[in-house]
């Protein structure tokens, strides 16, 4: 007998009763301005928020070409749309990329958090890779909870998505928080 | 794993540095209290626990059917599927696929199970390369050290320990102890190993049966730079990681990191379901004793734990011994109550470190009866002869004296000062009691002889 | 009301002004309190240490002595809570679940079922409070600082009627002092470090006294102040509701 039927067979055998599946309460939402909890909460860890100034954006990014700078962007509505340019480039090829812009599909007030997903960063390296991270997201998709986060998205929709919070931090040596770990060192999110 | 010594022994050698284990106490108490502060933002909270706890509950009483269900449905997304018995089988498993593809290289991102199984001394023997890429599981494999606690691997060191680590191999500048530099030197480091690995290793935080993908939480990024930059990614799961539904993971993403740092969400939590174009995407179902302890009725629901260590942070003999002394991959309360499972002969002693104050399962995301199982495990470890000889007649001396009225006064009359009878009370320098805390001074009589004296009715 | 007064075994021996106050307490309050006098120990110290399976003859002892009344009230939470979770007697079965079901600890016995609002006591010290692991976590008998919800004290309300009492409670509320039974002895260095910082705590609030509902605390935080030479004393809650 292999691994997997005696695996499957000992649960079988050890497993209690049945006990019945919970329906998920319907639990409260936490705010009634999403928008203004969701600046809130993702400033308060480490993220970055500008509410309705694309153009702060367009010149953010401009600037950064002009400084020399490899920027991706998978903005449609913003200059040199080029994110599917890098879909099969080895993470090798992208070290020196600088600053990745992407867009968000849900974000969630209680938490700060956006999902993106293959569609949207084209290489799954991309928003991890990079120093910086920019993700624009529609106010409309602001919701409350991760609750109806998902019973917005469907998961398994594309190979991968992610919530991203903020920029990667770690507080491994001695509880000091340090902002960049091993992915980006800022997060700046445009809602628009 | 063989014990050499006792957890009352390594707790206290680990007070012994006083100023140490006074950061190490209060640093974790802070985190706690961040739990504390999170948990209170959210009103349904207790109900959110209760929810949590009756899923896992009812996934445990199914667990066959949604295995089946998940690897059918990981097999249709393009995952390789395995299943392995023990951690042998695993570290076999996961040796066989990077043999077949000529890895050399491997980068790992944290995985508690894979601790378990010590795959890393495994795949070391075998001559490959493992890099943990998880900043404190760097700091402590540099240093050759086991992880302390579950989510904080390094919260034994100071950032002087972490300094002079780093200063022998990663030539930092000798006494630089800004957590800041520290991290972006190890960033560097990491990067290349991350670019120029073959293959890269990651745990399971949750697996969902109905879509068979995965998902795994991390602040630092680790994980995904590992699984997406290489053409390997096998992902390694205990058993009991899996839940039913999509819907369900709104719930455990809500307590998991709240539960353990206070966040809100780590900063990524991140789906996998197919693998990327040209990559191979692996995922080892492990066993390695988790089916007993399903046998097992009094401590089957330890296998509801999300690893969220909020009851390390809260143990009060946790945060004042540290993860060493618990001589087993998962520390803290959780692991006294699952390490019997694995060894009850080696960690008899881990049920035993507690007060059964009963923080654990109050904190608990998934509300595992963490006190009321060590107390079971106590009364099965001493059955199965694992308290020594002396201890037992000690407590059968103790249980007859205090059983019986007669005997029970005459001891006390005898012994007031002493309580012979209780071993706790043994007025002796060898006494731990009298080590550091003086005895209650002996009254001149007893209650019951005050209300022999003084009243009738009795 | 007939009430059986349970002194555990300790407090018997050590204590006595503990058995003492409690008796009067509930005399005052207008209970018929009956002390057995052939009760011994509630078999906690055994079980805890892993040896349930001697505590048999405690048990059968206990129901002997206990199951005539209509409570039964001791001042100590840790002890009830052994009672009610682990009192068997396959002898007398339903006497042990009668024992069980009737067992309360002093404060909640004060509070829910004697449901005392104004308590006559005077005390005018200092007091720091010690909140019980198990009095707390397993009788409920306060709200815990690791869950989300409405917060109760029951020792509280009662010492807030105590005249002249100022109560003040240590930095971490409701953290364990480090007793735990034979803890107290395998575990010493964790044991001891736990009450030390309980009562660092305590001495940060210049408190006189530190009280609490369970004497087995009160005991090892009491070795402590004294190999420290401190002036901070212990007291039981049952001696503060009954001081005059």
């Amino acid at each position: 007998m292999g691994s997997r039927e005696k695996i499957l067979q000992a649960i079988k055998q050890n497993k209690p009763a049945a006990v019945p599946l919970p329906q998920v309460p319907s639990f409260s939402r936490m705010t009634d301005d999403p928008l203004n909890t969701f600046v809130e909460t993702l400033t308060s860890i480490g993220g970055h928020v500008v509410v309705n100034d694309f153009s702060q954006l367009k010149n953010f990014l401009v600037q950064q070409k002009k400084d020399g700078l490899q920027v991706i962007n998978g903005v449609e509505e913003l200059a040199d749309y080029n994110i599917f340019a890098y879909k099969t480039y080895k993470a090798i090829d992208l070290e020196s990329v600088d600053t990745v812009v992407i867009k968000g599909k849900i974000a969630v007030a209680e938490n700060g958090s956006i999902w993106v997903t293959d569609s949207s960063i084209s290489n799954r390296v991309l928003p991890f890779i990079c120093e910086r991270l920019i993700i624009v997201i529609d106010e409309a998709n602001i919701v409350a909870t991760m609750h109806e986060a998902y019973e917005k998205i469907k998961i398994d929709e594309e190979g991968y998505g992610v919530f991203i919070a903020g920029p990667s931090k770690t507080a491994d040596i001695e509880q000091s928080l340090v902002i960049g770990a091993h992915g980006p060192l800022s997060l700046q999110v445009y809602i628009v | 794993m063989n014990r050499v010594v006792e957890h009352s022994e390594e707790a206290a050698a680990f007070l012994k540095d006083e100023k140490r284990a006074a950061w190490h106490d209060e640093t974790l108490w802070f985190v706690r209290a961040k739990r504390d502060k999170a948990a209170h933002k959210v009103a349904d909270w207790e109900e959110l626990r209760e929810t949590a706890s009756q899923i896992k509950d009812h996934t445990l009483s199914n667990l066959d059917e949604y295995l089946i269900q998940f690897e059918k449905k990981a097999k249709e997304n393009g995952i390789i599927v395995h299943w392995a018995s023990d951690g042998n089988e695993h570290n076999q498993i996961v040796y066989d696929i990077l043999t077949k593809n000529n890895v050399k290289h491997v980068v790992k991102s944290k995985s508690m199970l894979t601790e378990e199984c010590q795959l890393n001394h495994f795949l070391h023997y075998k001559g490959m390369a493992v890099v943990d890429t998880d900043l404190g599981e760097y700091i402590v494999q540099l240093r050759h050290e086991q992880p302390s606690h579950i989510v904080l691997p390094a919260i034994h060191l100071k950032k002087e320990d972490v300094s002079k680590t780093f200063h022998e191999h990663l030539h930092t500048e000798k006494d630089n102890i800004d957590p800041t530099y520290l991290t972006r030197a190890a960033r560097k480091v990491l990067r290349e190993k991350f670019i120029t690995a073959d293959a890269a290793i990651t745990g399971v935080n949750f697996a969902i049966a109905e879509t068979g993908g995965f998902v795994i939480c991390t602040n630092e990024g680790n994980a995904d730079l590992g699984a997406h930059a290489n053409k390997i990614h096998i992902a390694c799961m205990g058993i009991e990681k899996i839940i039913p539904k999509a819907e369900h993971l709104g719930v455990f993403l809500r307590l998991l990191a709240r539960s353990a740092t206070g966040q809100p969400i780590t900063t990524y939590s991140s789906h996998f379901h197919r693998p990327k174009e040209g990559q191979q995407m692996h995922i080892v179902l492990v066993d390695n004793g988790r089916t007993r302890q399903l046998g097992r009725e009094e401590f089957r629901n330890s296998l509801k734990c999300i690893r969220c260590a909020a009851c390390f942070n809260t143990c009060p003999v946790y945060r004042r011994s540290g993860g060493h002394s618990y001589h087993n991959s998962v520390a803290g309360p959780i692991g006294a109550i699952l390490a019997p499972n694995l060894d009850m002969k080696a960690n008899a002693d881990l049920p035993f470190a507690s007060t059964l104050c009963g923080s654990c399962t109050n904190v608990c995301p998934v509300k595992i009866n963490i006190h009321e199982q060590l107390w079971s495990w106590r009364q099965i470890l001493m059955k199965e002869g694992y308290g020594g000889f002396a201890k037992k007649s000690a407590m059968k001396t103790m249980a007859a004296v205090l059983s019986n009225s007669g005997l029970y006064r005459l001891s006390g009359k005898m012994g007031r000062r002493f309580m012979g009878w209780f071993p706790a009370l043994i007025n002796n320098k060898l006494n731990p009691w009298s080590k550091q805390r003086d005895m209650p001074a002996p009254p001149k009589q007893s209650f019951n002889e005050w209300y022999k004296n003084n009243r009738k009715n009795g | 009301m007939k009430v059986g007064l349970f002194i555990p075994c300790y407090v018997d021996q050590f204590y006595p002004q503990v058995a003492i106050a409690t008796l009067q307490l509930l005399e005052k309050h207008g209970c018929e309190v009956h002390y057995p006098l052939h009760q011994t120990c509630c078999g906690q110290p055994m079980a805890n240490a892993g040896f349930a399976s001697f505590s048999a003859g405690c048990d059968k002892n206990f129901t002997n002595n206990f199951s005539g009344f209509d409570y039964i009230v001791s001042p100590s939470g840790s002890c009830v809570l052994h009672i009610k979770e682990h009192l068997h007697n396959n002898g007398k079965p339903e006497q042990a679940t009668h024992v069980r079901h009737h067992i309360y600890e002093l404060t909640e016995f004060l509070t829910d079922i004697l449901k005392i609002e104004n308590i006559t006591a005077s005390f005018p010290h200092r007091v720091g409070l010690h909140i019980s692991c198990h009095g707390q976590r397993m009788l409920h008998l306060s709200s815990m600082s690791e869950k989300v919800e409405p917060s109760f004290s029951k020792a509280e309300q009662l010492l807030n009627g105590v005249k002249g009492l100022q109560l003040l409670k240590p930095k971490r509320v409701d953290e364990c002092c480090g007793f735990g039974g034979t803890f107290c002895v395998t575990e010493e260095a964790v044991s001891v470090q736990m009450g030390k910082d309980r009562v660092t705590e305590h001495k940060a609030n210049n408190v006189e006294y530190i009280t609490g509902g369970d004497m087995s605390c009160l005991m090892h935080l009491e070795g402590i102040l004294k190999r420290q030479k401190s002036a901070v004393k212990i007291v039981h809650i049952a001696e503060i509701l009954n001081a005059q």
